[in-house]
């Protein structure tokens, strides 16, 4: 779906970007996760025929952005880090006006509209003026007109700033509800939500892909060992001075980490296991046998925050070269 | 076309929504009204002669009204993000102008109109023809759609809605004064200044209801100028 080759853009002196080589297949939704300053929007921009690169080719759905824009624009939804709303219109008129600027037959029109309301959750607001309507809305009304034509390629950039933690998850299930219709590529510095949402990652760091791949992937190629984060009930005579201390000297257990407990209850213990490798089965194994009810085990965040700290760190003075068999990231020389 | 009239009809919408598009409608309706009842109805003049001021009147407000319509088209997108949206469609530089001109012209075209009722006065209570009342309304139309292309062509140099408007009114100006300018010089550049200035002799003989091509042809040199120098602007500034 997407072929970009030996990108850069240089504004002036000064590079943005590149040089910048990946490609992606069709119906994947892919994150590009990075710092801010990195280069994720100038992507973007080019993917979406809004800015011209400097040198490089970029290939959508076998069409050069260069040689023929146009048609690629009619193949591309773009959400902006800013959705471009016009206040004055009604959401109904808005998406209608998206839909005929990118082509939209006036059969086809209004069942499209309707269509994308309905996906979008705007029914109850979509006689609604715009400038009525809330950030998350009209976040939500930015999906809308990016996906309204039925693009093949969605390209959405921070679709998630400033939103509220319920707006959050709703936006969450609103792009991976996109995923089989259209090839999706999401920007964000939230590392939590690129690894909820996306099927492979793209690590952007100093205009360059230093690194690609799924979560797992990434850290298994980044990370030594992994981490799990634990919620216990402890018996009420537990030893727990004991207990901590043989749990650390438990074979393939590097380090372990208290938490204060997110659930109220005396009898609750939270922490975090790093391990050198994975013996999660004995973890649980030696907590049954010490009569400690496992509530949960789930895989750490922080693994993926510390694959993305290591890599930003390295993307400012060398660059790796992961080359992924999906995503076919290649590195700079 | 077709994206063009796409365009036109929600810039139109906008305007009509907008309290710019009514206060600047409603401004040079006052401005027309007291300067019709001020200087054309309180001096001794022959019907022809009151509408001939009318029309004279009506130029200066026109041509500032084209400014003011025209100079958020462009510059109020930029501002506010918008033009993203048409930037990333399949839309053609020229249907984005074309869209934008069309709806300034139809608001124009309006604010015209509504000034029909002071000619209409002349006519019922003095001697006047009613092609010389079409003829000045073709002038009018012809030097208001000039400076709307002027301005839109200052909206696509800028960001900002206040310099597009500064920017429009100076192109406006320098094009007016060329007339000053041509009694300054000798020939044969006096008569070139004075054949390429935007009101002086190119609008008077509409004023006397008289129908000159050449002054028509200069407008519509004038408007297709603006129209494509901002197109190119659009395309330079679009996609780099």
């Amino acid at each position: 779906m997407i072929e970009i080759r030996d990108l850069y853009k240089y504004y002036g002196e000064r590079r943005a970007l590149g040089p910048l080589t990946f490609a992606v297949e069709s119906g994947q939704v892919i994150g590009l996760l990075g710092l801010n300053g990195t280069g994720k929007t100038t992507t973007l921009r080019i993917l979406a025929c809004d800015l011209l690169p400097t040198s490089g080719s970029v290939i959508v759905g076998g069409i050069d952005v260069v040689a023929d824009p146009d048609t690629v624009r009619a193949k591309i939804g773009y959400l902006p880090d800013s959705p471009p709303l016009y206040p004055e219109m009604t959401v109904r008129e808005y998406l209608r006006f998206a839909g005929q600027i990118r082509g939209l037959r006036r059969a086809q029109l209004s069942p499209r509209v309707d269509e994308v309301i309905q996906l979008t959750e705007l029914g109850s607001v979509r006689d609604d003026t715009i400038a009525t309507l809330s950030h998350g809305f009209r976040q939500r009304i930015g999906i809308a007109q990016a996906i309204v034509h039925k693009p093949d390629l969605v390209v959405l950039d921070e679709p998630i700033s400033g939103l509220d933690p319920v707006q959050i998850v709703e936006m969450r299930e609103l792009v991976r509800s996109l995923k089989g219709n259209h090839t999706v590529i999401v920007s964000s510095h939230i590392l939590s939500e690129i690894s909820e949402t996306c099927d492979r990652i793209l690590v952007i760091g100093d205009g360059q892909i230093i690194a690609a791949g799924t979560e797992a992937e990434l850290g298994a190629r980044w990370l030594s060992g992994m981490r799990v984060e634990l919620v216990v009930r402890h018996p009420l005579n537990a030893d727990l001075p004991q207990f901590w201390e043989s749990i650390r000297h438990l074979d393939g257990i590097v380090d372990v980490t208290p938490h204060e407990p997110r659930e109220s209850g005396n009898d609750l213990l939270n922490f975090e296991v790093h391990m050198r490798r994975d013996v999660r089965e004995s973890i649980v194994a030696f907590l049954v046998q010490q009569n400690f009810g496992v509530l949960q085990l789930s895989r750490s965040h922080r693994d993926l925050e510390d694959v993305f700290l290591q890599l930003s760190d390295a993307g400012n003075t060398r660059t790796a070269n992961i080359t992924d068999s999906n995503a076919q990231t290649e590195e700079s020389p | 076309m077709s994206q063009a009239l796409i365009l036109a009809r929600r810039e139109l919408g906008a305007y009509l929504r907008s309290p710019l598009g009514a206060a600047i409608i409603a401004a040079v309706l006052l401005i027309d009204g007291i300067l019709f009842y001020w200087q054309a109805l309180s001096e001794k003049l022959l019907s022809a002669e009151v509408l001939e001021q009318f029309f004279y009147n009506a130029s200066g407000t026109t041509m500032i009204a084209g400014i003011l319509l025209s100079m958020r088209l462009l510059a109020e997108e930029r501002q506010m993000g918008t033009f993203t949206l048409l930037n990333t469609a399949p839309l053609g530089d020229g249907d984005i102008i074309l869209g934008k001109y069309i709806s300034a012209i139809c608001m124009l075209g309006m604010m015209t109109l509504l000034t029909v009722y002071m000619p209409l006065l002349i006519f019922v209570n003095g001697k006047i023809s009613v092609g010389h009342i079409l003829v000045g309304y073709l002038g009018l139309m012809l030097l208001g759609a000039a400076t709307t292309a002027i301005g839109l062509f200052a909206s696509s140099l800028s960001s900002s809605t206040v310099v597009a408007a500064i920017v429009g009114a100076a192109l406006t100006g320098a094009l007016i004064l060329e007339w000053a300018l041509a009694r300054a010089v000798d020939a044969p550049l006096n008569a070139i200044l004075a054949a390429m200035a935007l009101h002086h002799q190119n609008f008077k003989p509409f004023m006397s209801g008289t129908i000159d091509l050449g002054c028509v042809t200069y407008y519509l040199v004038v408007i297709l100028f603006f129209l494509v120098a901002a197109t190119k602007m659009v395309e330079a500034r679009r996609w780099r």
